[in-house]
């Protein structure tokens, strides 16, 4: 541990960034409560935004931690602004239909166990205990998001168009996943956390190998949106703050 | 609900500490116990072991069948001079039940005249359904929820266990539903004998 006060400003932001991440899918899929198209699905979903809420009080305990200013994850979550949130954009798009909501939640997935495994590994043992706790939860996320995109894209005419149309639609925000920057390169090379572009291989070979199976094409562009670690955030995020924010901002310290 | 007379006010605690450091603290606690009607010599931390058959009368606030001991998710129970640490570790993230089994265990053991009583997280091992006691899969069997399987916990097919029994029927010719249920940890599943719909506890 006497390395990781040193890296703490390096920690605090990745946690952030993890934590940002779980906040923003976990309420995204809150959303489809009592609006799912069959009821274990709603359960389903509903369980998933509750292990990533879970999650990120992990995190931005940890960030809270690391920080030292005495804060804790609830004034993170509840006391920021959308430049101050660190999630990737792909989480923060809109739900569209079912369709495009588990095609989103697989290529997360995807990119979350594996970098959830090398975590489980990591220098900072604060990170290491989380990682090695929530992988097992995400294991459950994974199965279930790919077996649903195998599925759906291998199903109907209807529901083959509709997930084609998400991948199609989701596609340019994945590129963000694997894009590193000066603390991601400073965690890496302290054994901390891995650079992004490290968890390529295993995100390719995944989504090859469900889209195959979905008989689903991957968009031939590699154009990435970005600026989600940057606080640069699609205009989605304003409107999900607001609405997941207004009663701590209209009655500050509220309790029950 | 409570085997022992209720136990005095909490605060300050009943009990001396074992170590007996600080003659200040002694001599307060000292005549507290006097006020009390209790010599010195009759108080005593209680014991480790009596402590762990207090946490066994907790019940998990979900599944009140089976105690949170059985659940596995006490790790740890020490004193550390006059006060007492229970290490709980998590089941889920996201579980809404963590809070309210702190507040139970809090609770509980305050009733049982614990005053200085301290609660520590542990994330690391992570919980695993193999740490459910023989005698909690059994109780969740009887209430209905077939217990986790865990020969299949640490390969491929850990998610996709092979041999759930019906607990009414005891089939086996049973069959996924859903992978989540009423709650993170349990899977929902059909019998296709009896018919019944049960929930299956996931491996974790």
């Amino acid at each position: 541990m006497s390395t990781a006060a040193a890296a703490s400003p390096d920690v605090a932001e990745f946690a952030l960034r993890m934590g940002d991440t779980c906040l923003i899918l976990g309420h995204r899929n809150a959303e489809w409560c009592g609006h799912s198209p069959a009821l274990e699905e709603d359960i389903a979903l509903a369980n998933t935004a509750l292990d990533l809420i879970g999650q990120t009080q992990l995190w931005l305990g940890l960030t809270a931690e690391a920080q030292g200013k005495g804060r804790t994850a609830d004034d993170l979550a509840y006391l920021r602004d959308s430049s101050g949130y660190r999630n990737l954009l792909l989480v923060e798009q809109p739900n569209g239909d079912f369709g495009r909501t588990i095609m989103r939640q697989f290529l997360f997935d995807a990119w979350h166990l594996p970098m959830l495994k090398v975590l489980a590994g990591s220098k900072d043992r604060r990170i290491a205990e989380i990682a090695e706790k929530v992988s097992k939860e995400v294991t459950y996320h994974l199965e279930r998001s790919s077996d649903l995109v195998v599925r759906l894209g291998d199903g109907n005419s209807e529901s083959h168009a509709r997930m084609q149309a998400a991948l199609d639609f989701l596609w340019p925000y994945t590129g963000e996943m694997f894009l590193g920057d000066a603390v991601d390169e400073a965690l890496s090379s302290t054994g901390i956390a891995p650079a992004p572009g490290s968890l390529r291989p295993a995100w390719n070979e995944k989504v090859a190998r469900t889209l195959a199976d979905a008989t689903l094409k991957a968009p031939e562009s590699s154009y990435a949106q970005k600026g989600g670690r940057s606080g640069v955030h699609s205009e989605h995020l304003g409107l999900i703050l607001a609405e997941m924010q207004f009663l701590q901002r209209a009655y500050p310290g509220a309790n029950w | 609900m409570l085997p022992e007379p209720v136990p005095a006010p909490v605060t300050p605690t009943r009990y001396s500490s074992q170590k007996g450091e600080g003659h200040g603290a002694s001599t307060r606690l000292a005549s507290f116990a006097d006020g009390l009607g209790l010599s010195n010599d009759a108080v005593a931390l209680p014991s480790v072991a009596e402590i762990w058959s207090w946490l066994a009368e907790v019940p998990d606030p979900e599944i009140p069948v089976i105690s949170l001991v059985d659940l596995g998710i006490i790790r740890d129970v020490a004193w550390d001079g006059d006060v007492l640490e229970v290490t709980v570790t998590p089941t889920y993230s996201g579980c809404p039940a963590t809070t309210v089994i702190n507040f139970d265990i809090d609770r509980h053991l305050r009733e049982r005249g614990i005053g200085k009583l301290r609660l520590k997280r542990q994330l690391s091992p992570a919980w695993t359904t193999v740490w459910i006691s023989a005698e909690g899969r059994a109780k969740l069997s009887a209430y209905g929820i077939a217990p986790p399987n865990e020969a299949t916990v640490s390969c491929a097919g850990a998610l996709q266990p092979r041999d759930v029994a019906c607990p009414r029927c005891g089939s086996a010719k049973t069959e996924r539903v859903s992978q989540f249920g009423s709650t993170p940890c349990k899977a929902h599943f059909r019998c296709t004998e009896c018919l019944e719909p049960f929930d299956y506890f996931k491996s974790i």
